[in-house]
C-alpha cells in the first residue's frame, strides 16, 4: 500500500503525465529519471505523454493484489501512446469481449483506489475506448 | 467584455433504465416516466466521483479555451458530493489541469446550484481584475434512496466553463441572485441519503425562487423572453422546467436544445450548467440565452449570455454534450447499480 507521501510525490506524473526527454538523445523517460539510461546525459526537459494510443497487449486480473480485489476482475494493458511511449494501465468502461489488440483508447482521469472508508482516495489515469 | 472562453462536458458511459429501477421496487414505471419525462439516467463507474468528472469536464473546457492552465487564477468546483469531507475537491482539479500553485481553490455547496455559484464567483474576481481566468465547475454524482422517487433520477455528470476577458465565446451581460431560507431538501451530517419535502419540493422551492430569478434578471436587463434565442432552467425532473418555463413567457423551443434530463436524469450542480453546454455546442453567433439554476435550501443564479462569432472556432475542439449523451451508453441492471452506487457491499 503506497504511503500518502509517495503518492503526492506521483502526482506529476499521475494527475499529469509528465515525462523527462532527455536534452541529449530524446530518450522519454516515465517517470522522469536523473540519469538517461541511454546516453547518462543528466539534462531532461519536462514534457507531456499523449493522451490517447492503441493497445498492444492486454490481461484480465482475477486475482489482484490488496487494494484492488474490489474492482477483480478487470483488464490492465500495455498501451503505445501516440508519440510513440508505452504505457501500462487499467483499461475501464469496456466489456471484455470488446478488448482487442490495436483497439484505439484514450486517458481518462480516474479514481484508483481508497484507503478503506477513512483513508485517503488515490487518482491517476486509466484506459477507457475512444 | 468578460464571459465564457472556454467550455466542457463530462458524462459517465452507464446508464439505467426507469423501468429496471420500478422492477425492483414493485412501481409502475409507465407513471414515473409520464410522471417524471425521464426514461433513464447516467450512473458513474465505481471509479468516477465528482472529482474525476470535474477534471475531465475541465479538460475539455481548456481544448476550446487554448489557454496556459497556469495562467488560471482560481479554480472552483461546486457539488453536493464532494468525495472527502474535509480535503479539497478543488486543490485535485487544479494540479490535475496544472494550475498549481498559483491559485486560488475552493469548494462550493448548495444542493443543486453550487455549479453555478462557482461560475458566478469566477466570473465576479475576472470582472474586478483580481484574475486573468477562472475556471468553475458544477459536478455530482447524486445519491437518492433505495426506493424513493429520488432514486429515478439521481444521476451523475459534470461541466466546466473558463471565464476571462479576451477571445470570450459567450458574453456574460447581466447575472442575478434569488434567495431565501427554504428547507424543501436537505442531508445532515454522516447521512448518506438526503430527504426533501415531497411537493413542498415544487411551489414554495423550485417555482418561486426560478420565476423570482427569471424575473428579476429580466427586469435588471430590461429583456423579454421573446428576446432570448434559448433558456435553461435546473432540471430535477423532465416536466418542471417546461412548466417553469411557461410561467415565465418562455416556449419549447427555447428550452429543449438544453433540455437533456430525459435521458440524463438529475446532475444536481451539473444540471443547469451541463444544459449551457449543450446549448453552447448548437448556439449561434449573436444568441441570447438565459440560465437559471435552483439548488435547495433554497436560491437562484440567473446569467445572461450573449453568443460570440468565437463560438464557430472552438465548438469542436472536444466533444459535444449531446454526443457524450448518446454515444456508447452501457445499459446496467439494478444489480450491478447498486453495487456501483455503494447501495450494497461486498462482505469481509
Amino acid at each position: 500500500m503506497p504511503t500518502p507521501s509517495r503518492y503526492w510525490r506521483e502526482i506529476p506524473q499521475r494527475y499529469r503525465l509528465e515525462a523527462g526527454k532527455c536534452r541529449n538523445c530524446g530518450f522519454v523517460a516515465f517517470p522522469p529519471r536523473a540519469i538517461c539510461p541511454a546516453c547518462k546525459a543528466r539534462e531532461f526537459e519536462t514534457i507531456t505523454l499523449a493522451d490517447a494510443g492503441k493497445i498492444l497487449t492486454y490481461t484480465i486480473i482475477r486475482v489482484p493484489p490488496q487494494p484492488f480485489v474490489d474492482q477483480a476482475p478487470y483488464a490492465m494493458g500495455i498501451v503505445e501512446l501516440d508519440d510513440g511511449v508505452r504505457l501500462t494501465g487499467q483499461i475501464v468502461d469496456c466489456d471484455f469481449e470488446e478488448l482487442k489488440i490495436g483497439r484505439r483508447v484514450k486517458i481518462e482521469f480516474r479514481k484508483i483506489f481508497q484507503e478503506g472508508e477513512s483513508g485517503v482516495i488515490y487518482y491517476g489515469y486509466k484506459f477507457v475506448p475512444e | 467584455m468578460e464571459g465564457i472562453i472556454g467550455y466542457g462536458a463530462s458524462i459517465p458511459r452507464n446508464r439505467i433504465k426507469v423501468e429496471e429501477i420500478a422492477k425492483v421496487w414493485g412501481a409502475d414505471a409507465p407513471s414515473y416516466r409520464k410522471g417524471l419525462l425521464v426514461e433513464e439516467k447516467s450512473v458513474p463507474s465505481p471509479d468516477q466521483d465528482t472529482i474525476s468528472m470535474s477534471v475531465e469536464a475541465s479538460k475539455n473546457a481548456l481544448k476550446r479555451a487554448r489557454i496556459n492552465p497556469r495562467e488560471i487564477g482560481a479554480v472552483y468546483v461546486g457539488s453536493e458530493s464532494h468525495p472527502y469531507a474535509v480535503k479539497p475537491s478543488g486543490t485535485v482539479l487544479a494540479e490535475a489541469i496544472g494550475a498549481t500553485p498559483d491559485v486560488h481553490t475552493a469548494d462550493f455547496e448548495f444542493a443543486c446550484k453550487a455549479g453555478t455559484e462557482g461560475m458566478f464567483v469566477a466570473l465576479s474576481l475576472v470582472k474586478a481584475g483580481e484574475i486573468k481566468y477562472g475556471l468553475a465547475v458544477g459536478a455530482d454524482t447524486s445519491q437518492g434512496a433505495p426506493g424513493d422517487a429520488l432514486e429515478y433520477t439521481a444521476a451523475a455528470g459534470a461541466a466546466a466553463f473558463i471565464f476571462g476577458r479576451e477571445n470570450v465565446i459567450a458574453e456574460a451581460l447581466y447575472t442575478y441572485s434569488y434567495t431565501t431560507d427554504t428547507p424543501d431538501f436537505w442531508r445532515r451530517e454522516y447521512q448518506y441519503y438526503p430527504q426533501h419535502g415531497g411537493r413542498f419540493t415544487g411551489d414554495p422551492a423550485y417555482f418561486k425562487h426560478i420565476v423570482g430569478a427569471g424575473k428579476g434578471i429580466m427586469e435588471k436587463s430590461g429583456l423579454k423572453p421573446a428576446d432570448f434565442t434559448y433558456v435553461i432552467f435546473h432540471q430535477p425532473n423532465g416536466k418542471f422546467p417546461f412548466r417553469v418555463g411557461e410561467m415565465l413567457g418562455f416556449g419549447k423551443k427555447q428550452i429543449e436544445p438544453g433540455w437533456l434530463v430525459n435521458k440524463l436524469g438529475n446532475t444536481y450542480s451539473g444540471s443547469s450548467p451541463l444544459g449551457l453546454t449543450a446549448t453552447l455546442d448548437i448556439s449561434k453567433p449573436g444568441d441570447l440565452i438565459l440560465i437559471v439554476s435552483y439548488g435547495s435550501g433554497a436560491g437562484s443564479d440567473a446569467f445572461v449570455f450573449r453568443v460570440t462569432e468565437g463560438i464557430e472556432k472552438v465548438r469542436d475542439l472536444a466533444p459535444k454534450t449531446r454526443e457524450l449523451l448518446d454515444k456508447n451508453c452501457c445499459y446496467v441492471d439494478y444489480g450491478t447499480y447498486a453495487k456501483f452506487r455503494q447501495k450494497i457491499r461486498k462482505a469481509g
